[in-house]
């Protein structure tokens, strides 16, 4: 399946699901801020690359395909808990696109301005990121339905 | 103030990165905005205009561990959901232990 966009899930998203969100990124960024402030940059930036959106966005993931499942007459929860799971597995591969973004962000940021720099590393997450995603699904990188692919899996990177 | 301000633009870039990660299909592609750097652009961003740019270098260091930390997370949220049949809310939070134990773990052992 090819990457795209279907702007018509944004309509499924209610404003109490944004506004989880935006408590949820605004207040690891404030609380970060404050960390780096009271014990340094170097325990501050740990938390650069806390969990901040993952819970809010898996469990909403799964609420969805939850409430798709009830839609069809379809009481299973099985779906909802393997669509998250399928969620942390591009998180895990995203993580590491993370791991680029800081080393890219370390190096570049002393040389340049600030604003390149950022670039710079945004481009490298993307490019590591989607680089380890398409590899995966051509199975040269990670074993092959390691998450929310149990025998019964409706759930699938190939047919979602 | 500044923590405000930090609150609201923080905010507005993950709700941004996860606006835009909505709209893209397949999942498996969309999930991989679930580890985007949202939170890092914002922080940095703001840490560069108020402390400057080898501050934020330092910062984004750190983050490297960090980042290695949400990849231990990630697989343990996985592993919570498949093997133990958990749902994503006790899953993705629970799971934040072990993102704790990685960070401070390795902020003990080598950054402290």
């Amino acid at each position: 399946m090819r990457v795209g966009f279907d702007t018509s899930a944004l309509k499924d998203t209610k404003w109490y699901e944004l506004a989880v969100r935006f408590v949820f990124g605004g207040a690891i960024t404030a609380i970060t801020g404050m960390l780096a402030s009271r014990y340094g940059p170097v325990f501050g930036g740990l938390f650069l690359a806390f969990p901040a959106l993952f819970p809010a966005s898996a469990t909403l993931l799964e609420k969805h395909e939850r409430e798709k499942k009830r839609k069809a007459g379809i009481s299973s929860t099985t779906r909802g808990r393997e669509a998250a799971a399928l969620d942390a597995r591009g998180a895990a591969i995203g993580s590491i696109g993370l791991v680029g973004f800081a080393l890219i962000a370390w190096k570049v940021l002393p040389m340049s301005s600030g604003a390149i720099a950022l670039f710079a590393a945004l481009v490298g997450w993307t490019t590591i990121s989607v680089l380890i995603w398409r590899l995966r699904r051509h199975r040269l990188f990670l074993r092959k339905g390691h998450a929310g692919t149990a025998s019964h899996a409706p759930v699938s990177s190939k047919g979602d | 103030m500044q923590t405000l301000f930090r609150f609201i633009i923080g905010g507005l870039v993950v709700s941004l990165f996860a606006a835009f990660a909505d709209a893209l299909k397949p999942k498996s592609f969309a999930g991989l905005f679930a580890a985007a750097p949202s939170v890092a652009i914002g922080t940095l961003g703001l840490t560069i205009l108020s402390e400057g740019k080898l501050f934020a270098a330092t910062e984004a260091r750190s983050m490297i561990f960090g980042a290695l930390a949400l990849f231990f997370y990630s697989m343990a949220a996985i592993r919570l959901m498949v093997r133990y049949k958990l749902n994503a809310a006790p899953a993705a939070f629970s799971a934040i232990a072990v993102w704790m134990i990685c960070a401070m773990g390795v902020w003990y052992a080598l950054l402290r």
